[in-house]
């Protein structure tokens, strides 16, 4: 079982009307936690690593090579975290 | 005209890297950089002269105290009002705005009258008249914006009426940089009996701002979008007014005298003199002592200078956007009514995508609503990417800017 805490510095959601989440993963885990959604996910387009298209199951989410992620249509926590959980095992 | 480079080796800040690019900090309008020399004078008032101002006899204490007063001249003097009696410190311009509405509105209003906003304002210049139109049943009316964001001054004066009596209005919109004719707001205002309260957060860092010449009779102001600290900001009254008016909050200074009469078992207070009614507790010196540097520092340059480099940059930074595949730029592009603020987004992305992917090119910009929902409900919008300029910014700033907006354009 893989501790977000161990990964994730900060979620924030958006403000304005798309209600969306980011996710700041933590500097010095950002390059592993990037690999490990990269390996996992399914990559619907890119420019040059920098951002990342991804779908995941039901979600998709934008991957960025700085080491933040966003993340539309959650509609709550608990759900961001099992998706982040699946993401980063 | 100012020297960008030169101005840039004030501000340690800019010499750092992003995500391995240089900075380019783009968001202006949230909050400013600040220069070496406000550093100092925040950094050798804690080493040198702390303490608290007023009512002491030992060293620091009168120095400290002389800082302070300073500070309020100063910052007079730089927006032309009569004096420190006429400029009170708050922490922002939020608070500043508050102060008005809890200070004056809600002794002064009651059911019948209204408060005219307009659909441009900061929350800032909405929510504390709604909150006290829910105290005393005055309305809060909106008059309306154009199309392209500019204020629709025939829906403004259509609104206004014997019963308005507060008029609201920001000088320079924070999401489309449109620089509203405060004088011709302030007249009508007048006409009316209003009270006109100007939102000058976006201005007085910009464009030279004189309360006499604009006949205002509240400016709110923040300190760090001027290259000030947080924490201190500033309301500008008329001294007749905030002589009328009773304080916003209790405490400490800003009293003249607390006496408990024994007899009626109750204490007798009288206030102190301006603008220390204002200001109860213990002030944010060393907020004030960086103000007044930031001040000085805006003086030295001239704002007639700082506006000119903030058009030019303007200038340069929107046909070159609008030239981006996909890329759209909301509210005028006539840099005569507008400040260095653009709003704009890139096709098939969210705002906060444009700012993310800037991010990671070590470039500032803000996304969202910009504290502005009703501006963007106007518009149509569910949000903005906003880049906005300040003296320290350059064309070769915006040139990269434009090459990394060119690459997510692509996308």
């Amino acid at each position: 079982m893989v501790s977000l805490e161990d990964y994730v510095a900060r979620t924030e959601g958006t403000c304005g009307k798309e209600q969306d989440i980011i996710v700041m993963f933590k500097f010095e885990k950002k390059d592993e936690a990037v690999k490990k959604i990269l390996a996992k996910a399914t990559m619907k387009k890119s420019i040059a690593g920098i951002i990342s298209e991804l779908t995941f199951g039901k979600y998709s989410f934008r991957l960025y090579g700085s080491g933040k992620a966003i993340f539309r249509d959650l509609q709550n926590k608990e759900e961001l975290n099992a998706l982040l959980s699946d993401l980063l095992s | 005209m100012l020297d960008a480079s030169k101005i840039r080796e004030d501000f340690p800040i800019l010499k750092r890297r992003v995500n391995d690019n240089p900075l380019i900090y783009f968001d202006n309008a949230a909050t400013s950089q600040k220069p070496r020399q406000v550093i100092d004078a925040i950094r050798d008032f804690y080493e040198n002269h702390n303490a608290g101002v007023h009512r002491a006899v030992h060293t620091l204490s009168q120095e400290a105290t002389e800082l302070y007063e300073s500070a309020h001249d100063e910052v007079a003097g730089f927006i032309n009002a009569n004096g420190m009696e006429e400029t009170v410190f708050v922490r922002g311009t939020t608070e500043a705005i508050n102060l008005v509405a809890y200070a004056w509105g809600l002794r002064n209003l009651k059911r019948g009258d209204e408060v005219l906003v307009s659909l441009m304002e900061h929350h800032s210049n909405i929510v504390p008249w709604e909150m006290i139109s829910g105290l005393t049943k005055a309305k809060v009316k909106y008059c309306e914006i154009h199309e392209d964001g500019t204020l629709n001054y025939e829906s403004f004066e259509n609104k206004m009426s014997a019963k308005t009596r507060v008029v609201s209005i920001s000088h320079v919109s924070n999401v489309t940089g449109i620089v509203n004719d405060v004088k011709r707001v302030v007249r009508v205002a007048h006409e009316n009996g209003a009270l006109a309260v100007i939102d000058g957060a976006q201005s007085v860092p910009h464009i030279p701002v004189d309360v006499k010449d604009l006949d205002v009779d509240f400016l709110a102001f923040s300190g760090h979008k001027m290259l000030g600290p947080t924490g201190i900001g500033v309301l500008y009254g008329k001294k007749d007014i905030l002589e009328r008016m009773e304080p916003f909050q209790g405490g400490g200074g800003m009293i003249r005298e607390v006496s408990f009469d024994p007899r009626k078992k109750m204490c007798s207070i009288s206030w102190n003199t301006l603008p220390w009614k204002f200001e109860a507790g213990t002030p944010n010196v060393s907020g004030a002592v960086g103000l007044m540097e930031a001040v000085r520092y805006l003086k030295r340059l001239g704002m007639r200078n700082v506006r000119i480099h903030e058009e030019m940059l303007t200038k340069y930074a929107l046909p070159r956007i609008k030239n981006v595949e996909k890329a759209r730029i909301f509210g005028t592009e006539d840099t005569s009514v507008k400040c260095g603020i653009i709003p704009f987004g890139i096709e098939g992305l969210s705002s906060h995508d444009v700012a993310l992917f800037l991010d990671n090119y070590g470039i500032m910009v803000r996304s969202g609503f910009h504290c502005a929902q009703p501006l963007h409900e106007v518009f149509k919008l569910s949000s903005t990417a906003r880049a906005s300029f300040y003296i320290y910014n350059t064309r070769e700033e915006i040139d990269r800017f434009i090459e990394v907006l060119k690459e997510i354009g692509r996308f």
